[in-house]
């Protein structure tokens, strides 16, 4: 037996002791995802018990180091928990945009001190995080941003930024603990002039706005800082050198964003949908092809990234193509459920969840820079474009 | 497809005036969804319809009608479309008036549209996809009359119709267009559960657990009503098209205007060739899938042998233009798009209805194959 062996049959038997029942359900809604921060209410004692438990052995993020709340497992360590968990159907115990997002980004560009104080606490889901880089004339040319950070110091309360401006699109701002937010530095250049700050968002002077979307939710808003005044440390990599901080972790969201199209179930779509209709079967089956073969695509980049050798195009291409995919799927999921799934307030639709699940993937070729952005960046490294 | 007649650019250019006017998105289908109204749209603007005459279209001019047809309706669906108007244009004045045509029951409700006050629905559909002829629901006789056994869904305005005409089974079995009767339904005989769709309108659920109906209740002949359903059906598909193209007309508009205001890198995002190219692309596969809507109409007010096949063309090529230019128009939108405060989201929720309603896309290709003889 092999050490891997041996830590694949450990890991399945604690996860069969430990995982509860319900843990092991299939996802039905945000509501059964577990988000964490201070604000968090646990939606049943099998939830907070699921966290309680993963976080004790670091497997929120088994590959972190041990000492920043992880379990300093090797690469194919985390992919047999991974294997293991899905074997199982477990749920994941925490969604977390500091897990998927800033966390990468605090590890390759935090200080000691930074790294010491916010990554166990993502680690355990203490803090919940948004993001805060789009601004109502900045969004695609992400850039362009204007919310301005002045460095003041003296008087009361000694050295910190001066924040004012506004963000837009801010997904669960009015729910999160913290922001990792681009602000405006210099004015000398567009790119050398940003810095990528964190700061609490019960801070004198942040508010916030939420925006309705068309799927009736709204878990994004206007964030508003007004004099909002940040300690002068809690400024992630060098002043003014914010942009590569900001291009990191968003190689992380895309990331993250083409994983959906992996789908959440194991199994191919035509074996849910089982259509009749030979056209409709047709049109699943193509969709298939694809699937399976974007989940061997993710697999080898997977594996190339780790060993160092993916290409810098990588993300980019896998969130077009996987947004996409998951677009497809819900475009097929309504088709197959006809005018059922087009019920969006009846006795028997489910609060219309067909129908507001598949309007919520419209944002998938959006949200985290748009398809064509994410084109423009896989065009100028194939050609070999300035700017690539 | 000839041009426009002079009458029918006249009419065109009233709905065009009278819609953009009185029904655009935002005065109708935004108002009527966030009071929360019942019925799903105002009952004064189908009155408005009646005063200008829209609601006559497709009667004959011997009833009070203006004696047109399957063109001109188009023309109007269009605009509809176009406005998203919340209206039960579709269902009464173009379909219903199509299925009573000839029948008594002309007579006792061409009046009622002809004002904007009657309101019919059509109920066909018994599971989640269109399938008339596998029609299960029974109406046996009995006495001088009929009991109605079964339950519809996705009966269009089916809440708060005053008539619903359904088709049920006299005679033979589920997958045989013989044996059907059209009855129309008057209000209260069916179990009516209301329901709101994807894009605000309401539809409902009916039960009919022996339910009883008179003998004239009947729509033209017992048994015999395959024929009433299919002129019903082939017009409400024609319209469909029609409307869908509307949408996607609509959505493009407001996308190309978009474009033309909205900053990024300094630029107008119009000035982006990846954008430009898929306007221009949305912009060709309108008027393609508009000159299907048209011809179909125009075919089926000749009796053209051919109608059918081209119904199911336009209804495909309709929907899926429409799909793709409600996707782009998101698309195009970025994340202002995805709220619900701006309009383009809304014609994607349209869109999504009307693909659906008298068979999606597969039903329409799979009519294409089976009236070509492959
Ligand atoms: C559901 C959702 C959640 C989000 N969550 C967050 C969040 O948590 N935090 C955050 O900061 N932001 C968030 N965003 C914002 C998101 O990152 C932006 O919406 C996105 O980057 C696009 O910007 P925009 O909306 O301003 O669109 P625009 O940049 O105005 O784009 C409009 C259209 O023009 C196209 N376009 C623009 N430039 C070019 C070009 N050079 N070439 C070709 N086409 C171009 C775009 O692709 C798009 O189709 C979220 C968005 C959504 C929809
Ligand atoms: C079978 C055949 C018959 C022909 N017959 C004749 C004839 O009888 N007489 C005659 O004079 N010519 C004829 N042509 C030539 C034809 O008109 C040219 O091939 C055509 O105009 C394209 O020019 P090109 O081949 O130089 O391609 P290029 O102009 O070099 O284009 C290469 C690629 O770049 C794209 N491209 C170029 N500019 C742009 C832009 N601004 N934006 C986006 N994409 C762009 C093109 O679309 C193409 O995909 C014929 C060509 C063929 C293939």
């Amino acid at each position: 037996m092999t050490d891997l062996d041996t830590f694949r049959s450990e890991t399945r038997a604690w996860l069969e002791t430990n995982c509860p029942p319900e843990m092991r359900e299939p996802v039905q809604s945000e509501k059964d995802m577990c988000w964490g921060g201070r604000n968090w209410t646990f939606q049943s004692d099998a939830q907070r018990v699921w966290l309680e438990r993963m976080v004790e052995r670091g497997w929120t993020v088994p590959h972190w180091p041990r000492d920043y709340g992880g379990a300093g497992l090797s690469p194919a360590e985390a992919k047999v928990l991974k294997e293991e968990m899905a074997r199982i159907g477990a749920r994941s115990p925490l969604s977390s945009f500091g897990i998927s997002m800033l966390g990468p980004a605090l590890l390759k560009f935090g200080s000691d001190e930074q790294k010491k104080r916010f990554l166990p606490e993502i680690a355990r889901g203490e803090i919940r995080w948004c993001q805060g880089y789009s601004e109502p004339g900045a969004g695609s040319d992400l850039a362009g941003l204007q919310t301005k950070a002045e460095a003041v110091s003296g008087e009361e309360g000694g050295d910190h930024w001066l924040v004012n401006g506004q963000k837009v699109w801010t997904s669960y701002a009015d729910k999160a603990d913290w922001i990792f937010c681009l602000v405006r530095t210099s004015s000398e250049s567009k790119h050398s002039g940003i810095s990528f700050l964190l700061f609490d968002m019960t801070t004198p002077g942040v508010s916030t706005k939420p925006i309705l979307l068309i799927s009736g939710n709204s878990p994004f808003c206007e964030t508003f800082f007004d004099d909002v005044r940040v300690p002068k440390d809690q400024v992630v990599g060098e002043v003014n050198r914010g942009w590569d901080v900001a291009k990191y972790l968003l190689g992380h969201e895309r990331e993250m964003i083409a994983g959906m199209g992996l789908g959440a179930t194991d199994g191919t779509l035509g074996s849910i949908l089982r259509p009749d209709d030979p056209f409709l079967r047709a049109e699943v089956a193509a969709f298939d092809v694809d699937a399976l073969a974007f989940a061997a695509m993710s697999e080898r980049f997977f594996e190339m990234f780790k060993a160092g050798e993916a290409h810098p195009a990588s993300p980019s291409m896998m969130k077009y193509a996987g947004t996409e995919l998951n677009k497809r799927r819900h475009e097929l999921v309504m088709a197959a459920g006809g005018s059922d799934a087009l019920e969006w307030d009846s006795e028997r639709s489910s609060e219309g969840k067909a129908a507001r699940d598949w309007l919520r993937t419209k944002a998938n070729s959006i949200e985290g820079g748009t398809s064509e952005i994410q084109l423009n960046i896989v065009a100028k490294h194939i050609l070999g474009l300035p700017g690539a | 497809m000839p041009l426009l007649t002079d009458d029918q650019k006249m009419l065109q250019e009233t709905a065009e005036s009278f819609l953009a006017e009185e029904g655009g998105p935002a005065k109708q289908l935004r108002h009527w969804r966030d009071t929360g109204c019942t019925d799903g749209y105002g009952t004064d603007l189908w009155k408005q319809f009646g005063e200008l005459g829209l609601t006559g279209i497709c009667i004959p001019e011997d009833q009070g009608g203006l004696g047109l047809g399957a063109v001109e309706a188009a023309l109007v669906l269009e605009e509809i479309g176009r406005n998203l108007t919340s209206s039960p244009f579709l269902t009464t004045a173009v379909v219903g008036a199509r299925a009573i045509e000839g029948t008594a029951h002309a007579e006792r409700w061409y009046p009622g549209i002809l004002s904007g006050d009657a309101v019919l629905a059509l109920a066909v559909d018994e599971s989640s996809r269109h399938a008339p002829e596998k029609t299960a629901m029974t109406a046996e006789r009995r006495g001088n009359g009929f009991v109605l056994n079964g339950a519809k869904q996705f009966v269009v305005h089916g809440n708060s119709a005053d008539a619903v005409l359904t088709v049920a089974r006299t005679a033979g079995s589920p997958g045989e267009t013989q044996g059907l009767t059209l009855f129309a339904v008057p209000k209260g005989i069916a179990n009516v559960e209301s329901v709101t769709l994807a894009d605000s309108s309401k539809a409902a659920r009916l039960r009919f657990d022996n339910a009883e109906l008179d003998a004239d209740a009947v729509v033209g002949e017992v048994d015999g009503g395959w024929a009433p359903l299919s002129r019903a059906l082939g017009a409400g598909r024609a319209g469909v098209a029609a409307e869908l193209v509307g949408v996607a007309a609509g959505a493009t508009a407001m996308t190309v205007d978009y474009l033309k205001q909205r900053k990024q890198f300094g630029k107008l995002i119009g000035e982006f060739q990846a954008l430009q190219h898929r306007a221009a692309h949305l912009y060709g596969e309108i008027e393609i899938a508009r000159a299907a809507a048209l011809k179909a109409a125009e075919l089926m007010d000749s009796g053209d042998d051919k109608a059918d096949l081209m119904v199911a063309v336009a209804k495909a090529k309709a929907a899926a233009v429409s799909k793709l230019a409600v996707q782009e128009g998101v698309q195009m939108h970025g994340g202002i798009g995805m709220t619900d405060e701006h309009d383009i989201g809304l014609y994607m929720k349209r869109e999504a209805v009307l693909g659906e309603l008298f068979g999606d896309v597969y039903f329409h290709r799979n009519r294409v194959a089976e009236l070509s003889g492959y």
